[in-house]
């Protein structure tokens, strides 16, 4: 067996969720490729070749995989999948756009948000929200996959020395250009990497209010999220969302405030180790996973819970 | 411009589900069904396009059993021209519902064709993607923007940096995101106008397509469950908790 893992980048640095891709991957097969394809990605290409466990790293590289556009990249995956047996990518936007298009023009059925890894051909997914855990059994000559990161350990970033191949680039499509993007800047840890993330909802009533919650993510070193109703409400920036539609995270500490606890919501959250909920309603559903709930307006909440946390122990 | 939708009949998005007791899938019985939470975004935003006087014909499809067609009269009252359901009373799978939709765009041959993003039962996120690679069409997968331009249209997605803006040739496939638009509600009169818009109904054979799914579900059980919590009085006794407890902070 010989597993591909798709590297998610942006041409400088390698995306934390490839790492977890690869670990994925090792619980299949000893033989691990990643494809690196991007412009002027070499950067990219010698981080990817120092991750343990990975054989062989294959560079593409040419200005039309620039941006990571489905319809460039397919042809290249598909390219480079001749004795392959299973094709991995992390569960992210990026793997959610461009695996389905490859496996479409392989002919074969993928299987997206890989929690578990029951054989090589037998691999556990969440349905509905994640209400139910579906075990899929897929007979097809390659297995497409996109893999959960809150699901496996990240390999370990160095320690590896694969070796590098150049591929030569597919030609391109042109179907698609890439116009801008605004991507969020921000100075705290990616939402799907922190160790503590704090998320507010529709209770903190304005983006203003989110002071509060930024407070506190300051003094824990959290990243902020956020449900679905604040971020419809223009509170925060659409990739703050945490759920079934949006980002899924399994920190150390996940601390809701203002969230009622939709099932949409615990799709993307229930796995943390540990769930603080805040919330003034004591019947909030979110209570019901909560290790540590505390029914209290967040107004009085937040800046009581800011000034405990300056005390020190 | 001409547009197809495509509409998926789900487990309504309120509904709490709950796995069968045999392993077998979800309680279906009895239970209210209801068009795809983003399917009612991609209808309504083709209805959209089309009151702003840049879709002439819109035609929502879907692959699935009889009684889809009540979905399908929904879409027809949401603004629909006509509708065509390919029935099958096989469980539908992403890849087999790509090659029919691809069958019908061949024949009703479409400018776009809009999906939504994910169905809320399989959470797959597929099937829009394959679609486009099986036509041959570029795809603005989780629209949260859509702005037809001379022969292209610009979709606005929302990745997780953020958003990007792309530029696809037309014919192309769209696929929805939440914050696309929000669909209107019904009213009475249209659902009584949906009525007597056309519905045809078709066989896969019809199409030339096989359905047969490609994926075994082995079993479906329930997910792990979190050991109940406490309640703490006061934000020093959380922080007490966090701290000296669950050693988290
Ligand atoms: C197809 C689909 C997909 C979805 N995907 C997602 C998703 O990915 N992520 C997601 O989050 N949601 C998603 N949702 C939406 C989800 O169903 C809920 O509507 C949403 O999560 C509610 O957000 P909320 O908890 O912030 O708001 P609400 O449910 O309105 O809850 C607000 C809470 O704040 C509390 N509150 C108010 N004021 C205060 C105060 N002063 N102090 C303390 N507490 C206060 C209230 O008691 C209440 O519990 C989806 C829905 C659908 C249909
Ligand atoms: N059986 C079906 N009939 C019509 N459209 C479907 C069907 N299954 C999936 N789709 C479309 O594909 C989208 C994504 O579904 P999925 O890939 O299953 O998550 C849905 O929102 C629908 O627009």
């Amino acid at each position: 067996m010989r597993a591909l893992i798709i590297a998610e980048h942006d041409n400088r640095a390698l995306r934390k969720a490839t790492l977890a891709a690869v670990t994925a991957a090792r619980a299949i097969t000893d033989d691990v490729t990643v494809l690196v394809a991007g412009w002027n990605c070499k950067s990219v290409v010698e981080e990817a070749a120092k991750i343990a466990g990975v054989g062989k790293v294959l560079h593409a590289d040419a200005v039309h995989y620039e941006h990571a556009l489905a319809e460039e990249l397919a042809p290249l995956i598909v390219n480079a999948a001749a004795g392959i047996t299973h094709l991995i990518a992390s569960a992210t936007t990026f793997g959610k756009n461009v695996m389905p298009r490859a496996a479409a023009l392989l002919d074969v059925a993928p299987v997206a948000d890989v929690v578990r890894i029951e054989s090589p051909d037998t691999f556990v997914r969440p349905i509905y929200a994640g209400n139910a855990m579906a075990t899929v059994q897929c007979p097809e000559p390659v297995k497409v996959l996109t893999v959960r990161a809150t699901a496996f350990a990240a390999a370990a970033p160095g320690g590896g020395s694969a070796i590098v191949e150049l591929l030569a680039a597919a030609t391109p499509v042109g179907l698609s250009t890439f116009i801008s993007a605004q991507l969020t800047v921000s100075s705290r840890p990616e939402l799907t990497d922190a160790k503590v993330v704090i998320s507010g909802g529709r209770g903190l009533g304005s983006a203003e209010n989110f002071r509060l919650i930024e407070q506190i993510a300051d003094k824990l070193g959290a990243a902020i999220g956020a449900s679905r109703a604040a971020v419809d409400a223009g509170y925060v920036p659409n990739d703050y969302q945490v759920g079934q539609t949006g980002k899924v995270v399994a920190p150390e500490l996940y601390i809701a405030v203002g969230i009622s606890g939709a099932i949409q919501h615990l799709a993307g959250m229930k796995d943390s180790k540990v769930i603080v909920a805040i919330n003034k309603d004591a019947e909030a559903p979110i209570f019901e996973i909560a290790d540590y709930g505390l029914v209290a307006d967040l107004f009085k909440a937040l800046p009581e819970l800011s000034a405990a946390l300056d005390k020190r122990p | 411009m001409k547009i197809l939708v495509a509409i998926k009949r789900v487990i309504d998005a309120n509904v709490r589900v709950r796995v069968r007791s045999d392993g077998a899938g979800v309680e279906m019985a009895n239970v209210k069904m209801a068009m795809n939470p983003f399917c009612e975004i991609a209808v309504e935003e083709a209805v959209r396009l089309q009151e702003a006087g840049k879709a002439r014909e819109i035609v929502a499809v879907s692959v699935g059993a009889g009684n889809c067609q009540d979905i399908l009269r929904t879409a027809l009252a949401i603004g629909a021209d006509r509708a065509i359901l390919v029935e099958t009373d096989l469980e539908t799978q992403p890849l087999g519902v790509a090659k029919t939709l691809r069958a019908l765009a061949e024949r009703e041959k479409p400018d776009l064709f809009m999906l939504g993003k994910q169905a809320v039962d399989d959470d797959n996120n597929q099937t829009g993607q394959m679609l486009a690679a099986l036509l041959g069409w570029p795809q603005g997968t989780f629209a949260s923007k859509v702005e037809p331009v001379d022969g292209r249209v610009n979709v606005m997605r929302e990745i997780d940096g953020g958003l990007e803006t792309v530029s696809l040739k037309l014919p192309a496939v769209i696929t929805t995101d939440l914050r696309l638009n929000e669909p209107r509600y019904v009213k009475l009169p249209n659902i009584m106008k949906a009525k007597k818009k056309r519905l045809d109904i078709v066989k896969p054979v019809d199409l030339g397509v096989d359905l047969a799914p490609r994926l075994k579900i082995v079993k479906v059980a329930e997910p792990s469950k979190r050991k109940a919590g406490i309640k703490v009085e006061s934000a020093q006794a959380l922080v007490d908790k966090l701290r000296n407890e669950a050693k988290v902070i």
